[in-house]
């Protein structure tokens, strides 16, 4: 110990961040229950030296944000470091006390948070914050301070560098919101910033760029970073190493390269394969059972034009996958299908006969064979009733079952989404994140339909547990014949379990046929950067990528 | 299920206050050691052994007075609550799940009645209308409803637009299976909550209204009218008045006190069971 | 760029004013739905028919509805609000000086209770959860339970009997000494005060927790901000407008509890003036009055939202 200290005071080769058996426990209020402390870290160690990048990476609960937090001695809510030393620049910031504590947020370390929206106060101009920590800490009078800010806003490529500084958060997009912030972390030039999931709530195609302009601006000014992602795809474009965590303990510790392609443990092992779902694409069939024809459909009494001659078939048994980013209308679609929102014109035909434009003239039968899976599965299901009535309802409500005979079904479909007849009289809040998204699957299958709709039925939930979802929509796929319309934001859960693909961009089809020829080239200009805006775990992708996007560019 | 233990103390403070103005609401003629009007003694006597609270401006004994007076209140403020209750839950249900102009309509007007403050309202509506039980009930039923018209329909729109509603309405199924099934279940807790809250403002709004001469009518007694009543008596130093004053702060108390913990019990509680 | 805010605030002015009209239906609306009949109740059941018929013919009864609430209407608007049933006396110059009363007793106690309640308030915040928060919302919860004439009547017994500090019954006159003035009002103001604080800090309290739960000052905290320059820079500016919104509720709450605090103080203000005429079944009066409190009201409230909006840097800095 004492010579680790005498050591760090020589230099150079010191780590920047050393932390040391770090412990962090919460005190949680469970209700009706008295309070108890959990621990959220148990005893990690991590080493961090001068200008490099660390990735932090992890499903839900793992404690990577905490851990990032800690490396400013900051909690959030109850949360406390009841173990270990941080030890930044050589001494344990832990045993600085409040005022040492301060003197080191903003100055040595920075923060950059997922929702930047969130994160800038609304009162203040842009420039007002981002200069903020640097006046505070007396590194730069205001003039320089708002030069170098200027630069750093060019430097991550926003645009109108001089002038965005005067405006307010709320006028600025998403995207760009998450670059200023990360200037604004960079303009104290402090020795480490802690990046947490600052791509994450970002359109894929707009991720790729704030992560170049990320990466540039670490590299150019030789801060070192923590970053934490849950999606190892990123992680491996900007770091140096990473470090896989799970429950809060470290599983594994190692390069970028060694992670990726020779990853020691299990855990890796599988959030490295998460994607790799063999599926075989079944070519369409002769004649589609539903068909969309021009369907196009709009908010607000016309106003806002959402769908526009929107034409796609559904074969029995496939899956056709409608892609697109946020605003494309492809939820909208679904809504359009199912009649929660009646097309303006065009028409959706069902086995031959045409359906009714309006959820409420359907009949009965119509209903039953287009089911639909949601999304968030904690709300797609009513809090109050057991999972037996949620599971039982579409058996008395469309085939009159009741008593033993419905009791039986209910224990079949549970057994087919491999949940146990234990949970027939559990509420929703009593299950986890992939069990109640099984609960909503077996539901829409008891009404026996010809058609499900899912609807980012994976988006909410860790890779891992999205990844047993989507073998086990497969395998009810090949039992029970169903189709199904996919809904998605994500191609490579497209890759794996689509028949047939359309590329959605505002309100319109750009791109529709079978998997292999959508995938294949030559491609449309936004299927072309929508696919090669999707992170591939392949070191130096992003840079292969983004050259590949200035030459297109330079092209045109 | 309830295990006794764990009810906090302000809880039981609060059970066991309630329970005990209940008792004395529905026994009032057996408990009352004398009779309403019955003048017993001097008028302001001191407490003593004949009468515990002493008499009143009258020379009645205010504690027979006191526990007539808790029928009167409690039974009114009751009424009063089941009718706003009645009618605010169903109107604001109906136009959550109707909604279109039906909704509008009701909103626009529940607005309006909420732009005058309620007791200004009541004392003009009471200016000319007969001086009766009914009376009060009725126009504080109705003024009151306008609240719970609008929590029942913000928690059932917020309730409506989930996708468990929308789950169920793809599925086809009707508006009372929707109303009952999928709505009320998760209405309930903050709906009851706000029983006991309404309560309270009934007993509050009768006092004050009868208080100001406006409420219940003498012969018959409410503690807000038994204020009014022995009010002279301050002045000289005769605390009659604050007898009726402080009853009403001890029920208002004790019923939010289990309020309280009736709504914390039942949001605490997990998903559905309660 | 200021003109989407002028445009929204004469929006909600117009708004006001149409409520206001509203209001003035309603309040002659409540007068007309009796079984009663505004000439039997003045004259009493022993009045001969003769005189009930020319009594409704001088009062303008035998006239629709909507006449007499445009003529009404028209007199309010040009300041004449009709003479007083039971003494004839001009409406407008009784409430004049009254309504000055009333105004200057809910003044006072607004300087007292606006400031303490939002101090108290932030006090709550800051040690948050701890004795002096625990304090503040068992105020509260008392607060909503106590009739404002059990808090009256305690004043008067300690303050005014026992120990005879200050008068029970505020007898003001024109031409008092403004310090004598003060004195008279104490009491009363006390009393309204206590009435809407607890309310006033809890609401305070739960505006500012809101803000200051917001990731922004998350953001500020790891800068090394202090806590107090957070307060002051990041969640004070944008704790304004929920803490006006807050202020003039309590306001116009204040304005309602002033009723019942002027008859327990005998004080001569308007609301001691609406009871009396609601008992004399004065129909003219109780309009005319009923109408001036939901003005002040409404008003406070339309104060309110001008000041939500002015505060919203979305609407002060539009795209």
């Amino acid at each position: 110990m004492a010579a680790a200290a005498t050591a760090s005071r020589a230099g150079k080769t010191d780590p920047l961040l050393d932390i040391r058996n770090l412990r962090i426990e919460a005190k949680v209020f469970p209700p009706g229950e008295p309070p108890r402390t959990i621990t959220l870290v148990h005893d990690v160690s991590l080493t961090l030296q001068r200008g490099k990048v660390l990735g932090l990476i992890g499903e839900s609960g793992a404690g990577k944000s905490t851990i990032g937090l800690a490396s400013m001695g900051f909690g959030r809510g109850g949360v406390r470091i009841t173990g270990g030393e941080v030890v930044l620049n050589g001494r344990d910031i832990l045993k600085g006390g409040v005022g040492g504590l301060r003197r080191l947020r903003g100055r040595e370390v920075c923060y950059v948070a997922q929702s930047a929206a969130a994160s800038f106060n609304p009162a203040h101009r842009l420039m007002d914050q981002v200069v903020e920590a640097s006046l505070l800490h007396g590194v730069a009078t205001r003039a320089e301070a708002e030069k170098r800010a200027v630069a750093l806003f060019r430097k991550l490529s926003l645009p109108n560098p001089e002038t965005i500084g005067e405006r307010y958060p709320h006028q600025v997009s998403g995207g760009q919101l998450q670059r200023v912030m990360t200037a604004m972390a960079l303009c104290s030039e402090p020795d480490l910033i802690v990046f947490d999931e600052p791509t994450t709530a970002l359109d894929v195609t707009t991720q790729i760029d704030v992560l170049a302009a990320i990466k540039d601006a670490i590299r150019d000014t030789g801060v070192a970073a923590l970053y934490i992602t849950h999606d190892l795809a990123v992680v491996a474009q900007v770091s140096d190493e990473i470090m896989v965590l799970r429950h809060g303990r470290l599983v594994e510790w190692g390069g970028t390269r060694q992670i990726i392609k020779e990853p020691r443990q299990e855990y890796t092992n599988a959030l490295v394969s998460v994607h790799e779902i063999a599926h075989d694409e079944q070519k369409p069939g002769a004649t589609p059972f539903l068909s969309v024809k021009n369907v196009t459909a709009s908010y607000g009494g016309g106003k806002v034009k959402v769908l526009k001659n929107v034409s796609v078939d559904i074969f029995p048994g496939q899956t056709l996958a409608v892609v697109g980013e946020s605003g494309s209308g492809k939820s909208t679609l679904a809504r359009a299908i199912t009649g929660l929102l009646p097309p303006e014109q065009g028409s959706v035909t069902f086995a031959g006969r045409t359906l009714a434009n309006r959820l409420a003239d359907r009949p009965k039968e119509d209903l039953r064979q287009l089911q639909m899976i949601y999304q968030m599965a904690d709300v797609a299901m009513n809090p109050r009733q057991t999972v037996g009535t949620i599971i039982g309802r579409p058996l008395e409500f469309y085939f009159g079952m009741r008593g033993r005979e419905r009791d039986q079904r209910v224990a079949e479909l549970l057994d087919k989404i491999e949940m146990g007849k234990g949970f027939v009289d559990r509420y929703p809040a009593e299950l986890s994140g992939g069990q109640k998204q099984r609960v909503c699957i077996a539901r829409s299958l008891a009404a026996k339909p010809k058609l499900i709709i899912c609807d980012e039925v994976t988006s909410a939930l860790d890779p891992l547990v999205a990844n047993g979802i989507l073998k086990l929509l497969l395998e009810l796929q090949k039992e029970e014949e169903v189709a199904y319309l996919f809904i998605t934001h994500d191609l490579a859960t497209v890759k794996s379990i689509a028949d047939s693909i359309a590329v959605m961009y505002r309100g319109e089809v750009v791109r529709y046929g079978p998997k292999s020829q959508v995938l294949a080239p030559p491609f449309d200009a936004y299927t072309d950067l929508l696919l090669s805006s999707v992170p591939e775990m392949e070191i130096g992708w992003l840079e292969k990528a983004i050259t590949g996007r200035r030459m297109e560019s330079a092209g045109n | 299920m309830l295990e006794l233990r764990k009810i906090p103390i302000g809880a039981w403070i609060g059970l066991i206050l309630t329970t005990l103005f209940l008792i004395c609401a529905i026994f009032a003629q057996w408990i009352a050691p004398y009779g309403l009007g019955e003048i017993v003694g001097q008028v302001w006597e001191p407490s003593s052994d004949k009468f515990v609270l002493g008499t009143d401006n009258l020379g009645r004994d205010l504690l027979s007075r006191m526990i007539y007076g808790a029928q009167t209140t409690i039974l009114i403020a009751v009424l009063a609550t089941a009718l706003s209750f009645t009618l605010g839950s169903i109107l604001g249900f109906a136009a959550a799940v109707i909604g279109g102009w039906f909704d509008t309509l009701m909103s626009r007007f529940v607005d309006l009645l909420m732009a005058i403050p309620t007791l200004i309202f009541a004392l003009v509506v009471l200016s000319v209308l007969p001086s009766t039980i009914l009376t009060l009930i009725l126009v504080m039923g109705i003024l009151d409803s306008t609240r719970v018209y609008r929590l029942s329909r913000a928690v059932a729109v917020d309730i409506n637009v989930m996708d468990f509603v929308e789950a169920a309405k793809l599925r086809g199924e009707g508006k009372a299976w929707i109303i009952f099934r999928e709505i009320l279940p998760n209405a309930l807790s903050p709906l009851v909550s706000e029983l006991g809250l309404r309560f309270i403002y009934a007993v509050l709004f009768l006092s004050a209204l009868s208080f100001l001469g406006l409420g219940v009518q003498p012969p018959q007694a409410d503690w807000g009218g038994m204020v009014k009543e022995n009010k002279d008596g301050i002045v000289f130093g005769i605390p009659a008045a604050l007898i009726p004053a402080a009853a009403i702060a001890a029920l208002a108390i004790s019923v939010n006190l289990v309020a309280d913990w009736v709504l914390n019990r039942t949001t605490s509680l997990k998903g559905g069971r309660g | 760029m200021s003109s989407p805010i002028v445009k929204l605030i004469a929006q909600r002015i117009a708004l006001g004013i149409l409520l206001l009209l509203a209001v003035s239906v309603l309040i002659f609306a409540g007068t007309q739905i009796l079984p009663g009949d505004v000439a039997q109740s003045i004259l009493g059941q022993s009045a001969t028919p003769e005189a009930l018929a020319n009594l409704r013919e001088s009062l303008g009864l035998n006239e629709p509805a909507y006449v007499r609430y445009f003529r009404w209407l028209g007199g309010v608007l040009t300041g004449d609000l009709g003479t007083a049933l039971s003494s004839g006396q001009d409406i407008a110059s009784s409430i004049w000086p009254r309504l000055k009363n009333t105004l200057f007793l809910a003044f006072w106690a607004a300087v007292v209770s606006v400031p303490l309640a939002i101090i108290l308030g932030l006090l709550a915040v800051r040690y948050r959860n701890g004795f002096v928060d625990k304090l503040i919302s068992g105020l509260a919860l008392a607060s909503t339970s106590l009739p404002e004439f059990f808090i009256g009547y305690l004043l008067v017994f300690f303050f005014a009997v026992k120990l005879q500090w200050f008068p029970g019954i505020s007898t003001v006159f024109d031409g008092m000494p403004f310090l004598d003035r003060i004195h008279a009002i104490v009491l009363p103001a006390t009393a309204l005060t206590l009435v809407v604080l607890a309310h006033m800090m809890r609401m305070t309290r739960a505006a500012i927790l809101n803000v200051m739960q917001s990731a922004y000052i998350e953001t500020a905290e790891l800068k090394g901000l202090r806590a107090f320059d957070i307060i002051r820079k990041h969640a004070f500016p944008n704790a304004i407008a929920p803490i006006v919104n807050v202020v003039m509720l309590n306001l116009a709450y204040l304005v309602v509890g002033v009723v019942v605090i002027e008859v327990i103080f005998v004080y001569p203000g308007m609301g001691q003036y609406l009871v009396d005429h609601v008992t004399k079944r004065d129909v003219p009066v109780v309009q005319a009055v009923g109408l001036i409190f939901a003005a002040v009201y409404v008003t406070l409230n339309i104060i309110a939202d001008i000041a939500a909006i002015v505060a919203n840097p979305r609407l002060r800095h539009p795209k």
